[in-house]
């Protein structure tokens, strides 16, 4: 990086001398106005003007060190001695990607890595959303779509991958929420992120390293050091589900870097609608909450924050059936076969899941060398799910686990030299699992402990002022230790009895106690590169290998899953998988238009999938099995989207996913890959009018015509064999929406926002093949948002 | 050095996390409460003569193996039989009456009847206390000789009244079982 200093002399005297000049964009030499000028170790910070000039003064002859920060660049550190009044430029780089945490300043994110495929959402899309959920407001990203349960639980998958394969980063914290289950949306209350980043792969190996699909990076917006106190208050209504959403947050801040926010928020739904019927059951009750304070300053820094989250989730009625007799009913029927009309309670079946998050968080940045941070945080997640059941179990859940995890990491990065860039880490995690017995049903995933080390280190070498190379290196131990109660049936039809024997410890007669331990070392790497021909014009490439260890569910699901009336069945012979994949993403982004090619290759060695195999009988009728398995696959897509600035009012957006997923085993279609879609969007601007915005937005969902061939079973009722359609897409179909926002300024200090939203506009019927409520209800019809947002 | 120090720290106490946090309490085995692995179906002719039972059994629940299906023998051609339901639980010692627990939420549960061949008819010879029948206890006809089958299936929460067709009743099925019989 340049910095051009052209001293002058003058007479020097002592302590009045002054250092002045122009923060300046490297690549276009415009003023950067601002930007953020800390002379280190005299506490003294300015901030730049309209023209990007600042200016200290009244300085004594001296070694210093001025940091130079602006929320569009790379942070900058120059060493100068002062003996007499100096004029210094300072040419700030708009674009070198760090591999470090974001720094988010309003609506501008940073990248979060040097070659990856990434996205960002700032917090005034996630506002949009602040009455749906997080899997919702990803779904803006292009090759992020989402695994729904209904309308409530909705899990992001990127390009084609979800659970335990997407790491989700609260605020630098993991989320530990049971992510293995296909109904277990993630725990986090969107209203209580500041901006959301998704990195479409396993790049960002100081997050992990088996994010074979990606990481979601929830943060918080960037708190500066001046003294000030400000929030947002927002206030939802909607007409499907006949609630909406109440979110408040208050930030303090003072000049010497201490800070704290407070932020709540509570979200009430009753039954939702589909354009021709209510759909019984899907209402929820979420309740978030969440404490941060600390204090940040360059040298030094601490915070801790704490957060809360709880949500009571009514799941369909309809999809609650007995056996697979009541699955062919429901598939045949057209429509659910229990509507009621509307209401605001939750009964069963229905989820309640509880999340606790502590974290505390301290750096210190050492001179000429780089800086440390060292974390710990904790998490207790707590899940009821209760089924339809009689007699004196009808109270009772049929599902209670208690998750706990405790995490600490230390992360040190050598940042002194301009041109690399060094960071390395350790963290080690415990975690334990305890399945309630008093549920009366035999536990679905066992009481285990969990033992996690890993460890990395990264580099990034900025070659010259085009080419900028990445790589990294990360292993990971995970240790898996369960107590398991197996019937002595199953272990035998499994062949368990002839390989994992040693296991047993003691033997109940018709059940065995088990104690499965293993361990597994996994190694990730990656590297990549990223050429800037100028700021508008950006290839990058980067290959990723990353290994994942099976989670429990994948080696311990045993048993019958009721909300689901399908037997699901884990293996405890699953080892890791390993991926590698090689995704290139070429950016072009100009004022008056933009376009973004993101092609990807994965090939998956050992790939793990669910999918039905078969049925088997009880004395209830037959049931789907649902079985875990190890294969090959290979997995590649294309994300495409652009822009176009036709004029200062008009400007369309235009995207294109495509995902293909392969058994190349079996070579058969992997079961659960996300359908193309083209979303386009059409958005009118003006300064006048309040700064009226109206975007009419289409959506077009192809059907899925890769699938996995459904499966025969004999229909105990009709007593014959039937073609079980459990894999078969619905079909294709087009939503569009309706978007209005106008801002008001009540005060200096006050502000409004208005908007109204219209989703699924012309109350369209669909189904959607990534929503495992598909085969028993339509999916929403009409909803009209109406939000209210007071900014202060 | 200082970050060296830190690091160490931070390790030891990694170290230290996962040495005090085992247990070797073993967990408890959950015997399933509300499971029903037997439905004993028992026919008495009304004349008087051998009762006949038809059982079905399935030990392990939701475990691999299928339902074991017993028909103690063959029914008598043009003949009229009391049947009795009897719904266990044989994971217990002794064995649960689950029978019991749906006389007691008779009105949420109903058995279905459905035959075929050389069975002719079920009736209802009990009511819950809306005045529906239940099942429990039925009566049967026989045809004249020859093979036939006949399904129970108990449904949760069906509609009732309902025209006694398993379409008609709706709901969740608890039981669902085929009885292939022979008449003569």
């Amino acid at each position: 990086m340049l910095c051009i200093g052209v001293p002058f002399y003058v007479i020097a005297q002592t302590c009045d001398l002054s250092i002045q000049g122009q923060v300046i964009d490297f690549h276009d030499a415009t003023p950067l106005k601002g930007a953020e000028l800390i002379l280190l170790d005299r506490g003294v910070t300015i901030v730049s003007d309209q023209n990007g000039r600042y200016e200290f003064a009244g300085l004594c002859p001296g070694d210093y060190e001025l940091q130079v920060s602006h929320p569009d660049c790379t942070t900058q550190t120059i060493e100068f001695y002062l003996e007499t009044d100096r004029i210094l430029d300072i040419k700030l780089e708009h674009h070198l990607e760090e591999l470090e945490e974001v720094k988010v300043v309003g609506e501008k994110l940073y990248d979060k890595t040097n070659s990856a495929q990434e996205k960002g959402i700032t917090a005034g899309v996630l506002d949009m959303y602040s009455s749906a959920s997080l899997g919702d407001a990803l779904k803006e990203i292009t090759g992020v779509s989402s695994l729904n349960t209904g309308s409530n639980i909705v899990k992001p998958v990127i390009h084609g991958l979800s659970g335990t394969r997407v790491l989700i980063l609260n605020d630098g914290v993991r989320m530990q929420d049971m992510e293995w289950g296909d109904e277990h949306a993630p725990n986090v209350d969107i209203n209580s992120a500041g901006t959301a980043t998704v990195i479409k792969g396993a790049s960002a190996l100081q997050y992990g390293g088996d994010a074979i699909g990606g990481v979601i990076l929830l943060e918080q917006e960037r708190v500066f050091a001046q003294d000030t106190l400000f929030g947002k208050t927002q206030l939802n209504g909607m007409t499907n589900g006949r609630g909406g959403v109440f979110s408040s947050e208050l930030t303090k801040t003072f000049g010497q870097g201490w800070f704290a926010k407070g932020q709540a928020s509570y979200k009430r739904l009753g039954d939702q609608e589909s354009p021709d019927y209510v759909l019984s059951n899907t209402g929820i009750q979420e309740l978030g909450a969440s404490l941060h304070l600390g204090k940040r300053q360059l040298e030094w820094g601490f915070d801790v924050r704490y957060s809360y989250y709880d949500a009571n989730i009514a799941i369909l009625r309809a999809s609650h059936i007995g056996n697979i007799d009541d699955l062919i009913r429901g598939i045949n029927s057209g429509e659910p076969l229990v509507i009621e009309p509307f209401t605001y309670d939750l009964v069963r079946p229905r989820q309640e899941v509880t999340h606790h998050l502590g974290k505390l968080l301290a750096y210190r940045r050492f001179e000429g060398l780089g800086k440390l941070t060292v974390q710990y945080d904790f998490q207790n997640n707590r899940r009821f799910e209760y089924d339809v059941r009689v007699g004196s179990d009808r109270d009772k859940a049929s599902i209670d686990l208690d998750l706990t995890t405790h995490s600490a990491t230390a992360d040190f990065k050598w940042d002194a030299k301009e041109n690399y860039q060094l960071q390395a880490g350790l963290m080690g995690r415990y975690q334990n699992n305890f399945a309630n017995p008093d549920t009366g049903v035999r536990r679905l995933i066992p009481d285990y402990d969990k033992y996690d080390f890993g460890s990395y280190i990264i580099a990034d070498y900025r070659a010259n002022d085009s080419w900028t190379l990445d790589t990294g290196l990360r292993y990971d131990f995970v240790r898996i230790d369960a107590k398991k109660f197996y019937q002595v049936s199953r272990w035998e039809e499994r062949g368990y009895n002839t390989e994992f024997q040693e296991f047993v410890i003691d033997d109940l007669g018709t059940q065995l106690l088990t104690n499965p331990v293993f361990d597994f070392n996994n190694l990730s790497a990656t590297f990549g590169a990223n050429f800037s021909r100028k700021r508008e014009n950006v290839l990058r490439f980067n290959y990723a290998l990353s290994q994942r260890a099976p989670n429990p569910s994948e080696l311990f699901s045993d048993g019958l899953h009721h909300s689901a009336a399908r037997i699901e069945l884990g293996d405890l012979r699953i080892k890791s998988e390993t991926a590698h994949k090689i995704s290139v993403a070429q950016e072009w982004s100009y004022d008056r238009w933009g376009v973004t090619l993101e092609p990807y290759f994965n090939v998956i060695r050992d790939f793990v999938l669910l999918e039905p195999s078969g049925v088997e009988f009880t004395l209830r009728g037959a049931f789907p099995v649902w079985e875990f398995r190890q294969t090959d696959a290979r997995i590649m897509g294309l994300d495409a989207a652009g822009y176009i600035a036709w004029n200062t009012h008009w400007k369309t957006d235009h995207s294109f996913a495509i995902t293909k997923g392969t058994d190349t085993e079996n070579d058969i279609p992997l079961i659960n890959i996300p359908a193309a879609r083209i979303g386009n969007r059409i958005t009118y601007r003006t300064n006048k009018n309040n700064g009226l915005e109206v975007s009419l937005r289409s959506d077009y969902i192809f059907r899925q015509n890769e699938y996995p061939p459904d499966i025969t079973v004999f229909s105990p009722e009709q007593q014959q064999e039937v073609l079980l359609e459990i894999n078969t897409p619905p079909d294709a179909y087009h939503l569009l929406g309706l978007y209005g926002k106008m801002d008001f300024a009540l005060s200096d200090k006050l502000g409004l926002t208005t908007s109204l939203t219209v989703t699924n506009l012309l109350n369209t019927q669909y189904r959607d093949y990534l929503n495992r409520q598909r085969f028993f209800a339509d999916d929403l019809g009409r909803n009209i948002i109406v939000q209210l947002k007071l900014n202060y | 050095m200082k970050t060296i120090k830190i690091l160490s720290l931070l390790l030891l106490g990694g170290v230290f996390l996962m040495s005090c946090s085992s247990d070797d309490n073993n967990p408890e085995p959950v015997n399933e409460e509300e499971l029903i692995t037997t439905m004993t179906v028992t026919l008495t002719p009304q004349g008087g003569g051998t009762a006949i039972t038809l059982e079905s059994r399935d030990l392990d629940g939701d475990g691999p193996n299928a339902p074991e299906i017993t028909v103690s023998g063959n029914l008598s051609a043009n003949t009229s039989y009391d049947g009795v339901i009897v719904l266990l639980n044989e994971t217990e010692t002794p064995a649960e009456d689950i029978t019991a627990e749906v006389a007691q939420e008779a009105e949420e549960h109903q058995f279905i009847f459905s035959t075929t061949g050389a069975i002719l008819a079920v009736d209802y010879s009990d009511a819950d206390s809306n005045g529906n029948p239940v099942g429990i206890v039925f009566t049967m006809e026989t045809g004249d000789a020859g093979a036939g089958t006949i399904t129970i299936t108990l449904r949760h929460e069906p509609t009732k009244p309902n025209d006694g067709t398993l379409a008609g009743a709706g709901g969740e099925t608890d039981i669902a079982q085929t009885f292939n019989v022979t008449v003569e």
